[in-house]
């Protein structure tokens, strides 16, 4: 079982990249999938289910008490793909970290990871914030980690922040970062920036997934690409990205920039002078 | 063994930063006349276990929990609320119509998970609801625990709006644990929203000698015994902060016309805020031992000035002294020539030596928790303590005069020339009352107490339940002095007797030479050398 946790910028598109990346995995390779939504806002696995509202691991823990079944919190979306949703507080109250802990915590005792699973991933809120949010990333949970970005300056500094989370755990744990998934933005020079800025931190920008309207299209239909429209070719640009990853072999202790460096990269390709 | 060598064997075993750090905490005092400066109210070095407690401790445990006639709720899991019942011992007894004390009583709103993840605040509300509902309480605080610091709960928010939609006082205290070096962060937060939300809003009849006894909280009734003798004198107490405390009692200390201080480092934030607001005096008193009680009274007395007032204050010393003075003699007969080490708190390591003294035991060597430097050195350096990150963390509230309530007792001459008679406005500290030779250690922690006993060996070792058995555990007698074990009262005249009467006992209990390790008696293991020339 391969346990893999997706992070990057909040609004990079991880969500949209994780569920079409998983679909096309379980669609053109036959792999038996858990995707754990580890975002307050629940909303990871909706292209998955068809946009089922699933309740989540969390308030089905608050409202049922100690008796939660797995049942009651894992549905079976797109070709078998099993979804979950850890949940968490209204924005501004409570501790959504500890959510994501409590959460995956309680899955582990309901036995949710069989031996038949192929791939666990976990789509993770936004930035690493406090230590709830690296809970995928700590022993015995996720060993790689492949960081979503584009070619905008902020994107970048996320990554780059994340990988600084990845480097703290990688020298405790055994967790590695697989590489960079470009989703473009179409913004210039932007493939060039992505690579040298994971071949700078030690890594490989993995894939570069293109900008096409139709992503767009599948959501508002809440689908996945594949499901959507399998032979299009975005549904191709994904299944890419899944022979990619499920044949990636590179994983690595990241080497984060030091900020000036960072910089110095971003001028280099002219983001600076924006 | 000599002092200096002691000391240098106590620190030699640290390595060279925490050397660096402990020395500045442990002094020697050689002469009256030297200045000597402690490091104190700083950080304990991670890794040494420290008797020390958190700030929740301070607001909770020692300020805000002895008040009998409102409910103290415990905002967070279980174990802050549960540990901090009723441990220290503060007395209370039931009053006012309904009789009521809920100091017998733990509230917590017994976080769990889903609490932590979701906010507590819903569960917070309810649990000042079911309060209000069963106990009707004249108020209702909240006491905050670490975590709820942690999730951000804003019980501020529910505070003011329970206020409102109850009619009575409820006050949050944003006293995390973690905040502070120690203790001391607590007091002052509880000083600073008593200030705020109760002293000044009640309004009654005062009569000629008003006081607010200050820093007293009734531990084995304590509290009652001073109150005992000083109403017996003809003295009207407004209040007691806190020991068997009344939130109505509070609201009208602005009435007083003197403020008793006994313990300073808990309540002086109050005394000072008392004093710009409302232009009351504050003198600071030791009810602890016979000489310092009378002291005190006198004190007192010569505050308001009334030739009457010394007369019967000297009739009523007179009377009290005769009636304990053969039990003190019998004791002191006992017990001269005991030596004695005090750990505890920010004014009780002062406050005990005294009374020691009185009865022959020499104090070898003192210390406190959570003081600052002003406990020890005296109030004069207040100005030259170095105001660290760790204290600019907790609140400082300032004061304006309130020109309605504004009353001064004493005239601007007659102010001046009371200055160098008794210590108004004003505390000493407890250095410049120890013994030539004696240590002073802040901060002491569990490895020093060891050595320190191994070193020193004292008769007896004053500490709290932390330390207690440490001290024990060695063949040292050890006793109490947060909570008096299960005894007390220790304050004034009939207190100074019980006390007595305890270390007597203590010392003179054949348990101590039974205290002796199986393995310092006769050999545990049996074995050959070998590798040598058989």
């Amino acid at each position: 079982m391969r346990q893999v946790a997706i992070y990057g910028k909040g609004g990079i598109g991880k969500s949209t990249t994780t569920q079409n990346l998983t679909a096309a995995l379980a669609y053109r390779k036959n792999k038996n999938i858990m995707v754990v939504g580890c975002d307050p806002k629940a909303d990871s696995t909706r292209m998955l289910l068809g946009g089922l509202q699933q309740k989540t691991t969390l308030d089905t823990l608050r409202e049922e008490g100690e008796d939660v079944e797995l049942e009651n919190i894992l549905k079976t979306g797109f070709h078998g793909i099993r979804c979950v949703e850890s949940g968490g507080p209204e924005p501004g109250v409570g501790c959504a970290g500890r959510g994501i802990i409590t959460a995956i915590g309680l899955l582990e005792q309901l036995g949710a990871y069989t031996e038949d699973l192929d791939y666990v991933f976990y789509d993770v809120l936004g930035d690493v914030v406090c230590g709830g949010f690296a809970m995928p990333m700590r022993e015995g949970k996720a060993k790689e980690i492949y960081i979503v970005a584009s070619g905008e300056m902020m994107a970048i500094y996320a990554a780059n922040n994340i990988s600084k989370g990845i480097q703290k755990y990688a020298n405790s744990g055994g967790v590695r970062i697989g590489g960079i998934i470009c989703n473009s933005r179409k913004v210039d020079r932007e493939k060039d920036l992505v690579e040298a800025f994971a071949k700078e931190i030690g890594t490989q920008m993995i894939y570069f997934v293109p900008r096409d309207n139709l992503v767009q299209r599948a959501e508002i239909h809440k689908q996945t690409v594949t499901e959507y429209d399998a032979e299009s070719e975005q549904a191709m640009e994904y299944a890419g990205l899944a022979e990619a990853v499920d044949g990636n072999d590179m994983f690595i202790i990241p080497k984060p920039l030091s900020m000036p460096r960072l910089e110095e990269l971003m001028s280099e390709f002219g983001l600076m002078d924006v | 063994m000599d002092l200096e060598k002691t000391l240098e064997r106590l620190l030699d075993n640290y390595p060279a930063k925490v050397y660096k750090n402990r020395k500045a905490h442990v002094l020697e005092k050689t002469s009256d006349d030297e200045l000597l400066e402690v490091a104190a109210n700083a950080r304990t070095i991670p890794g040494i276990i420290s008797s020390r407690g958190c700030c929740y401790a301070g607001c909770k445990g020692v300020v805000v929990g002895p008040t009998n006639d409102i409910v103290t709720i415990t905002h967070g899991p279980i174990g802050c609320g549960y540990y901090s019942w009723l441990t220290r011992r503060n007395k209370a007894v039931a009053r006012g119509d309904n009789k009521t004390d809920f100091i017998q009583y733990c509230f917590s709103t017994d976080m769990q998970e889903s609490d932590i993840v979701f906010g507590g605040v819903k569960k917070l509300t309810q649990a000042v609801q079911e309060a209000y509902d069963i106990f009707h309480p004249k108020a209702i605080c909240i006491c905050a625990t670490c975590p709820v610091g942690l999730i951000g709960d804003d019980i501020n928010a529910v505070a003011s709006s329970m206020t409102e939609k109850l009619g009575i006082k409820v006050i949050a205290f944003s006293c995390e644990g973690y905040k502070g070096v120690s203790q001391s962060a607590g007091h002052h937060i509880a000083n600073n929203q008593l200030m705020k939300y109760v002293v000044g809003t009640g309004e009654r009849k005062v009569g000629k000698y008003a006081i607010n006894i200050l820093g007293e909280y009734n531990i084995g009734g304590d509290a009652w015994e001073v109150e005992r003798v000083l109403k017996k004198i003809g003295y009207e107490i407004i209040s007691t902060f806190t020991g068997d405390g009344s939130i109505d009692d509070y609201s009208c200390a602005h009435k007083a016309s003197l403020n008793l201080v006994q313990c300073h480092r808990s309540i002086n934030y109050i005394a000072e805020m008392l004093k710009t607001k409302y232009g009351t005096d504050w003198v600071k008193v030791n009810f602890i031992g016979v000489k310092s009680m009378s002291k005190a009274l006198r004190d007192i007395a010569l505050y308001f000035g009334d030739p009457e007032l010394s007369e019967r204050t000297e009739q009523v010393i007179a009377e009290e002294v005769a009636d304990i003075e053969d039990r003190m003699d019998y004791y002191k007969k006992r017990l001269t020539g005991k030596t004695a080490a005090l750990y505890v708190g920010g004014s009780r390591a002062h406050h005990y030596q005294l009374l020691l003294k009185e009865l022959g035991i020499s104090t070898i060597m003192a210390g406190y928790e959570f003081a600052h430097r002003d406990d020890y050195e005296g109030r004069e350096v207040i100005s030259s303590i170095k105001v660290d990150a760790d204290s600019k963390n907790i609140e400082t509230i300032t004061v304006e005069p309130d020109e309605s309530k504004f009353h001064v007792y004493l005239s601007k001459e007659q102010y001046e020339s009371l200055k160098d008679k008794i210590p108004l406005d004003y505390y000493a500290g407890l250095i410049k009352e120890m013994d030539k030779g004696a240590l002073i250690i802040d901060d002491l922690n569990h490895y020093e107490t060891e050595q320190i006993l191994n070193y020193l060996k004292p008769d007896i070792f004053f500490s709290g339940v932390k330390d207690k058995f440490v001290a024990q555990k060695n063949g040292v007698l050890s006793r109490q002095l947060h909570s008096y074990d299960y005894s007390g009262p220790y304050a004034g005249f009939k207190g100074a007797v019980n006390f007595a009467r305890d270390v007597d006992m203590g010392i003179y209990s054949p348990t101590w030479k039974f205290a002796v390790a199986p393995w310092k008696k006769s050999t545990v293991l049996e074995g050959n050398l070998t590798g040598g020339e058989e």
